[in-house]
């Protein structure tokens, strides 16, 4: 994959903006790859949680906004537990979800769920997945 | 000993399973629960985003009924909403601004929330109040034999500062299942995140996380698992049929809420059990070790 990096991207706003959603100093990952190592949801991801960082970093606003992998994350909190730097993984990945629901961007459709999708499991669980998923 | 409890969503519904174990078990311990007047929903997932308080005010609101019924401790029995009440308490006690925002939002309430009630895990009152001393005097029926794998999953010691015990290697469980007579069964998947609500539309991850939590509980020896999260119970149990569907290999293995082997081990009546709510049935194995 061919990734363009410019001085632009890395001073974009958007930068800024998962920084300040997020509370976290993106510059302080030194890339040691632990948060990536312990996650349980990286099979399923097609960028990892250390790279979600990097591209931060770089201001690779369309790789990340367009990632499955901000959906896959739960919010475990493994990565956070174990970053040597005290660098809240999570939050930087809640930011890109909130970057894009509060522009109306819902990853669930919540009328497209099949009424055995709904019958089937408990409140506790529509409940949390309406909360990450929907605006 | 009375307390003031917050049953959450699924208390009520799915996991009557959770709540009627605990009721009985609390019962012959001498804790009596007062179910929190006017509770409302905790949120169940807390907000990571800094700018994010609209979130926090129903956790909050939930405190300041805990107030209002002359109380300053809220229990849970439920790990998300454990976190979800918790992590909302020490954020906003330890940021005014925000705590004064969500108050001024909530203007219509006869108090100001303060930051003074504290939020304590059913876990947490068995092992520093009651004490697992005391708890394994007052053990009717003991789980003799009963190989028992502990499942933490996240919430309950994630993060740090919220968690109830280590964040990389928890024992509470562990040890109230010694104290009640049983087996525990340590196994490297125990706070693992079982893929929680992406079992809504992702079922099939929960299924992958499913396998290899189970098989590695079975494969320590385990004839149960137990949990302490209706989410993780759900998860757990009920997708075993997904999980066996994509693993033809998979076995199937009871779960039980921890509550639950307190309420054995306190000789409560099947009916309080309400093994009728489990997708693998554990009477079974229960009846082979003359548990029931």
């Amino acid at each position: 994959m061919r990734i363009n990096i410019s001085k632009n991207k890395v001073r974009d706003d958007f930068v800024l903006k998962i920084q300040e959603l997020s509370g976290q100093n993106l510059l302080a990952c030194y890339q040691c790859g632990k948060c990536s190592a312990g996650c349980p949801a990286v099979s399923e991801m097609d960028i990892l949680p250390n790279q979600i960082i990097r591209y931060a970093q770089l201001g690779l606003k369309d790789e990340l906004l367009k990632s499955k992998a901000i959906w896959i994350c739960a919010s475990c909190m493994t990565c956070n537990a174990r970053c040597p730097k005290g660098i809240n993984i999570a939050e930087v990945i809640e930011a890109l979800r909130q970057y894009l629901l509060r522009k109306r961007k819902d990853h669930l459709k919540v009328e497209k769920l099949t009424d055995n999708q709904k019958e089937d499991v408990p409140p506790i669980a529509l409940i949390s997945n309406f909360r990450k998923f929907t605006s | 000993m009375k307390i003031s409890y917050y049953p959450g969503c699924t208390l009520k519904s799915n996991a009557k399973n959770f709540e009627e174990s605990t009721f009985c078990a609390l019962k012959h311990l001498g804790v009596e629960l007062e179910e929190l007047p006017r509770w409302n929903c905790c949120g169940t997932v807390f907000s990571l985003a800094t700018d994010d308080l609209i979130h926090h005010v129903a956790p909050i609101r939930n405190l300041i009924r805990v107030k209002q019924s002359n109380s300053n401790q809220l229990m849970t029995l439920c790990a998300m909403c454990y976190n979800t009440l918790k992590r909302a308490n020490e954020r906003v006690k330890s940021d005014p601004d925000s705590l004064e925002k969500i108050n001024k939002f909530m203007y219509r309430e006869d108090i100001d929330y303060e930051g003074d009630v504290e939020i304590v895990h059913l876990l947490e009152l068995l092992r520093d109040k009651i004490t697992f001393e005391t708890l394994a005097q007052k053990v009717i029926k003991p789980l003799k034999n009963l190989k028992i794998a502990n499942y933490y999953g996240c919430l309950l010691v994630r993060p740090k500062e919220i968690g109830l015990d280590d964040v990389e290697n928890p024992t509470v469980l562990e040890n109230l299942v010694s104290a009640l007579g049983g087996e525990p069964i340590d196994f490297p998947y125990k706070t693992e995140c079982c893929a929680a609500y992406q079992t809504v539309d992702k079922p099939e991850i929960v299924a992958d996380r499913t396998y290899h939590i189970l098989t590695s509980a079975q494969g320590q020896g385990a004839d149960i698992v137990a949990v302490s999260c209706p989410l993780c119970a759900f998860n757990l149990d009920h997708r075993q049929k997904q999980t066996l569907k994509k693993y033809p290999d998979f076995k199937n293995i009871p779960i039980l809420y921890f509550t639950q082997l307190l309420a054995l081990a306190m000789d409560c009546p099947e009916k309080d059990l309400r093994f009728d709510l489990h997708y693998i049935d554990p009477k079974p194995i229960l009846k082979e070790r003359d548990l029931i």
